[in-house]
């Protein structure tokens, strides 16, 4: 299974290195691909296939998957939950957003929940300031968040559980 | 058009209130009773003015309703739009909607002259309000002409430097090499900004042309947006703009039959506030750690692969075309001595009206958060506003009226990136200051100690403070080392740490020295 994996993700780098324009361009782009074929998280064998096909060192790779905060060199959960912690999410409310989050998932900033389901993390600034406090689930933002609202929101990623 | 028309504003704050649903069961219920060729139900932009609930507006009577419940939309819907009764209960009066008096004409829309306007997605659309124009008339003259246009309409960086962009150009331009490339700067970071994401994603037609307008000004033929890896709303827009650009023979080759050749891509970030710095910036674009070079050499003479570059923020960009096509005169016309043109604020925090609004250089602080925003969210009073993004100041109330530009920093207020963050009472000026520095101590790339190790000892210092272990002389030191941390960082970053750390300290020292003098019994026992 982690073979053919990294077998799809040979190809579609082998993709996207034909919109490459300068040497290195594509490295971020590439890295972000693994991210998503493997769950969240960039496994050794991943980066192997990526230092390979675009002719970086492993060593390099590895600078860049610890170096920025959307890449994780640690298996992180299915859903990866991403709260704004910048001030004007924080003035708005934000603690008791990150209280009563924490306390659904029973786990803390940098964690996975037991069933591998959700990574709790922090971010700065989305960007969406106009409607916080905010929080990312992978690729969907959520708005104008309640200690009420949320325990919805959570629910509904823990319906695609299977 | 129709016999008649519900406009729903599904703007951010619309949406939130819940607008889209209210949109929705209205096209069930017109679908329902078969008024599909009666009446058009369609999506607008915001209507500068939010009740609690979700604003409606009805063509051809041109009234507006404010609803709360699915069932008042039903009392609506049964009576209005079946009938042709209109219901007084629901209905906001007109002049709440309309911007307060003599606020009306300040509103100046250059950068975002289509958002809102225009459906993004549609090429079309941006052609027919006199889209690559611009980019036609610039071909037809020389490019330091061009260039010279650029430098006398006074425009300077808006990603807060505050730069002269056409002195930019003019550098570059004057670089010589065969490759050079052209850079936009879509990494938008700054807490509290949205403007670039809402540009990109409502004009981003007009960020293509103007970088194709530096190509040819500075003869790159490549040009790169270097956009926020979580921006994935905003990367989907421009990816399609750039598409359908290239379809129409706007980007690509020979453009408009000349001899300019001229390609965009967009690459994503993956999470890094420092490299919004633009030779940070430049090193990731290349596939490497976001950290910041040493300047000089400049990018203008040395910056992507080595190569001399012109690296734009995107609301400067977007200004391009419009002086191009309206001629520097009139750009000069708005704003102030030093600052011509204008300025996209972003309000956020405990506003009442939330949203971006662009107004000419010059305008105050009190325009902004009491004219657009409405005033202090909740009842409540202002406390501090903090300015330019979490890199700015934080002022007192009595400042509110000082014309805000690239000057007003020295009366203390920082243009910045055009953020305005509301703070009302409800706000320790302790919890603040510990969240400012915490942001500095995660960004913090590693490169140099001052910033890396300093935003640390920083952090740890206000945390004593904030659970009552602090001493009288930390606070003083919360001044000298921010003081000390700015003045010996490598880049950007650490160097503007003074600005929000010493203007909280100068205003709130008082609340700061409250919390080491009470003497808690259990702290005692502590230390």
């Amino acid at each position: 299974m982690e073979m053919e994996k990294v077998e799809i993700l040979r190809s579609r780098i082998k993709e996207v290195k034909t919109q490459q324009v300068e040497k290195g361009d594509m490295i971020l782009s590439s890295l972000h691909l693994a991210q998503e074929l493997f769950e969240n998280s960039i496994p050794l064998e991943a980066a192997e296939a990526i230092a390979e096909e675009l002719d970086v060192k492993i060593e390099r790779i590895y600078e860049l998957a610890t170096f920025y905060s959307m890449y994780s060199t640690k298996p992180r959960g299915k859903h990866l939950i991403r709260l704004c912690e910048s001030l004007p999410c924080h003035v708005v409310e934000g603690p008791q957003i990150e209280k009563k989050l924490k306390d659904i998932l029973k786990i803390d900033f940098g964690q996975t929940t037991r069933d591998g389901l959700f990574t709790l993390e922090q971010t700065s600034c989305l960007g969406i300031c106009g409607v916080g406090p905010v929080m990312m689930i992978d690729g969907d933002t959520y708005g104008n968040l309640t200690v009420e609202s949320i325990e919805g929101i959570i629910e509904k990623y823990r319906g695609d559980r299977k | 058009m129709k016999a008649m028309t519900v406009l729903f504003s599904t703007d951010s704050n619309s949406l939130l209130n819940g607008s889209r649903s209210y949109e929705e069961t209205m096209k069930e219920w017109v679908k329902e009773y078969n008024l599909s060729k009666m009446v058009d139900v369609i999506e607008t932009g915001t209507f500068g003015f939010y009740g609690k609930g979700v604003l409606f507006q009805v063509l051809p009577e041109d009234i507006y309703y404010l609803v709360s419940s699915i069932d008042d939309l039903e009392k609506i819907f049964n009576e209005h739009i079946l009938k042709g009764r209109i219901v007084s209960k629901f209905l906001v009066e007109k002049e709440k909607i309309r911007p307060a008096k003599g606020m009306e004409l300040k509103e100046t829309r250059i950068v975002l002259r289509n958002a809102g306007l225009i459906d993004p997605e549609n090429i079309k659309e941006y052609i027919a309000r006199d889209g690559y124009k611009a980019l036609y008339n610039a071909l037809k003259m020389k490019p330091m002409d061009v260039i010279e246009m650029i430098k006398a309409s006074g425009l300077r960086g808006r990603g807060g430097a505050g730069f002269p962009t056409g002195l930019k150009w003019e550098m570059t331009f004057k670089a010589k090499d065969s490759k050079k490339y052209v850079l936009c700067n879509a990494d938008e970071g700054e807490p509290g900004t949205f403007k670039d994401r809402l540009i990109l994603e409502g004009d981003p037609h007009s960020i293509i042309e103007a970088m194709a307008i530096a190509g040819y000004s500075i003869g790159a033929d490549i040009g790169y947006i270097y956009i926020r890896g979580e921006y994935y709303n905003s990367i989907k827009k421009i990816q399609k703009a750039i598409n359908d650009a290239k379809e129409y023979g706007l980007l690509g080759k020979n453009i408009f039959g000349s001899d300019f050749s001229f390609d965009i891509a967009i690459r994503p970030g993956a999470g890094s506030y420092v490299v919004g710095d633009e030779t940070a910036l430049m090193e990731s674009l290349e596939g490497k750690a976001g950290r910041p070079r040493i300047k000089p050499p400049y990018p203008t003479d040395h910056g992507l692969y080595g190569k001399p570059t012109l690296i734009n923020n995107v609301e400067t960009f977007a200004n391009v075309p419009w002086i191009i096509l309206n001629g520097p005169d009139a750009f000069r016309r708005y704003g102030t001595e030093k600052s011509k043109g204008t300025k996209v604020f972003s309000l956020v925090g405990n506003v009442v009206n939330r949203g971006i609004v662009e107004l000419p250089m010059g305008c105050t602080l009190r325009e902004l958060i009491y004219g657009f925003g409405g005033g202090v969210a909740n009842g409540r009073s202002l406390k501090m506003v903090q300015t330019g993004g979490t890199a700015g100041t934080f002022v007192k109330p009595d400042k509110l009226d000082i014309p805000v530009d690239y000057e007003s920093i020295k009366d203390g207020i920082s243009l910045g990136s055009g953020s305005i963050l509301v703070i009302d009472d409800q706000n320790k000026a302790i919890d603040i200051a510990k969240k400012a520095v915490k942001f500095y101590m995660h960004e913090s790339c590693g490169k140099c100690t001052p910033c890396r190790e300093g935003t640390r000892d920083l952090y740890i210092l206000l945390d004593r403070i904030s659970k009552g272990m602090g001493k009288k002389e930390d606070i003083e030191r919360i001044k000298t080392l921010s003081t000390e941390i700015s003045d010996t960082s490598f880049c950007g970053l650490g160097q503007s740490i003074n600005l929000p750390l010493v203007s909280l300290y100068d205003n709130f020292k008082d609340e700061f020295l409250e919390l080491v003098t009470k003497i808690k019994p259990q702290n005692i026992l502590k230390t």
